[in-house]
Order: C-alpha cells, then sequence, then structure tokens
C-alpha cells in the first residue's frame, strides 16, 4: 500500500486485498451494540461515583448526542470505503481517496474501532506496543494487528490532513 | 353575577428543587484527562490543541503529563464550562473528568 498526498485529500493505492478487507471492517469494529466492554469504554463516565447527579444527567442528554456524533463519523467513512467494492477481481489491489474534509471522520472511526477492538480483547499495554506480531497465527494477532494498521492510518491523516507531526507511539 | 359551574380543585404547584448547592456550582472545578494506551500522542495532542487553543509545545507537556504521571489537569473553572470541555474530549474519545479542585 502506498500514499499520495492530493490536493483534495489523500489517495491510498496498491491497496491489497488483505489490507484492503482490514479497511472495510472499521464500520464494522467501530459498533459496540453487542460488546458491552467496548461500550463502557466509548461511552465513559464523565466523573467519578461522588457526582451521581452528573453522571445520571450525562446519560441522558449527553450520550445520545456523542452517539450521533460517533454514528456519523462511521457512516462518512462507510461512504468512502465503497470505493474498495468495486466489481475488479476480489484479489486486485485498491485505490481508496479521503477527501480533506471527511479527516476529522476517519479520525473518530479509526479511533472508536481501536478502542472498541482493545476493550473487547482486553489488551495489556504491553501488547499494544507490540507493533511486530504477526497478523497470522490466532484472531487475538489479527486483532492486534488491526489495532496497529488503523493507527498507522491515523498517523497519516494527522500528518498529512491536520498538519501534525510524527512521533508514532500511543500515548 | 356569576355563573355556577363545577367545582375545580387546583393542586399545589410542585417546586422543582435545584439539587446543585450554590457551593456546587461556584467552586472550582477541573478538567482532567487519563492515560490511555490506545490513544496515539500525537492524535491526544491535536485533540489539546484544538478543544484548548493551546499551543502545541503546552498541548505537548499536558500529553506528556498524561502518558507519564497517568493524568494532567488541562483546565479549571467554572462547573458549565468543564463540563462543556469534558464533553467536547469524549466527542474525541479521550478519557476525561470533571473533578472539583482541592
Amino acid at each position: 500500500m502506498n500514499v499520495r498526498r492530493r490536493e483534495d485529500g489523500l489517495e491510498f493505492f496498491e491497496v491489497d486485498p488483505f489490507l484492503a478487507e482490514l479497511l472495510r471492517q472499521i464500520p464494522e469494529s467501530a459498533n459496540v451494540d453487542d460488546a458491552p466492554k467496548a461500550k463502557a469504554r466509548l461511552f465513559s463516565a464523565p466523573a467519578d461515583e461522588s457526582e451521581p447527579e452528573l453522571r445520571k444527567e450525562w446519560k441522558e442528554y449527553i450520550e445520545p448526542e456523542l452517539q450521533r456524533l460517533f454514528r456519523s463519523s462511521s457512516e462518512t467513512v462507510a461512504l468512502d470505503l465503497k470505493q474498495l467494492c468495486g466489481k475488479e477481481r476480489s484479489f486486485a489491489n485498491r485505490t481508496l481517496r479521503i477527501p480533506n474534509e471527511h479527516a476529522d471522520a476517519w479520525l473518530n472511526a479509526l479511533n472508536q474501532a481501536r478502542l472498541a477492538i482493545a476493550a473487547r480483547n482486553d489488551f495489556t499495554e504491553g501488547e499494544l506496543g507490540d507493533c511486530y506480531r504477526s497478523p497470522i497465527g490466532s484472531r487475538r494477532d489479527l486483532s492486534l494487528f488491526q489495532v496497529n494498521f488503523y493507527g498507522f492510518l491515523q498517523e497519516v491523516i494527522l500528518r498529512e490532513l491536520c498538519g501534525c507531526g510524527d512521533n508514532g507511539a500511543d500515548q | 353575577m356569576i355563573a355556577e359551574g363545577p367545582t375545580v380543585t387546583i393542586d399545589k404547584p410542585t417546586i422543582e428543587q435545584d439539587t446543585r448547592t450554590k457551593e456546587d456550582v461556584d467552586l472550582p472545578w477541573q478538567v482532567v484527562v487519563h492515560n490511555d494506551p490506545v490513544n496515539l500522542m500525537t492524535y491526544v495532542t491535536m485533540v489539546f490543541q484544538r478543544v484548548f487553543g493551546y499551543p502545541r509545545t503546552k498541548a505537548e507537556k499536558h500529553m506528556l503529563e498524561v502518558h507519564q504521571q497517568g493524568r494532567s489537569i488541562l483546565w479549571s473553572g467554572v462547573r458549565e464550562r468543564a463540563e462543556l470541555y469534558v464533553q467536547q474530549l469524549h466527542g474525541y474519545l479521550l478519557l476525561a473528568t470533571i473533578e472539583k479542585t482541592n
């Protein structure tokens, strides 16, 4: 897979079928409806238990707004990803263009997906720092690769579309 | 002359009580961001710049504080604004809470 900066956005070209499939899984990975742990991470509490009133109001009024924001980002990304569902041979390399104005939606959806996958798998900090583990082995290894691949995409978008520096590591 | 009609009983109005005391509202509150091994350093720095309008060096200082010490106080002031900042930070999927200033 290669990346090219264009005036109107970012182009990922020569995307092989394996990476294309991982890209197609972003919206699904970000969906936390059936994953309580992941849902708890995406909708974390705004205060500790000494503020029950605030926590209650937050659930009632703020969480639905956050849900809308997250859903809207995922939908924007899902629309862009239709570029990867062409009628060419399934093993052909693909091209994906991300318009400048979709940068924030991509950052958000990628982050949702990374956090949700990490929460579903209970990845340790050590595992998350292991960028060289092969995706071939187990479903867990593949999920870890997915988190790191999405992190790489975030870095590229931050650097190319948001003008942010590149210092790679996790927080 | 007043026409006689059915008797209407009006219930005593319910007065909503605001559960927050004045002290609660006025106390300085702080916005705290907690460590999260998944979020990228560059992403967190960008979020601090966007949400608080901090220059890059200040945003990076807070990001490193979160990374190294587990939390950083990003802002303190009135409760309403602190809540708004926490909402924005949650929109970017950071672990952020509002706390009373000690």
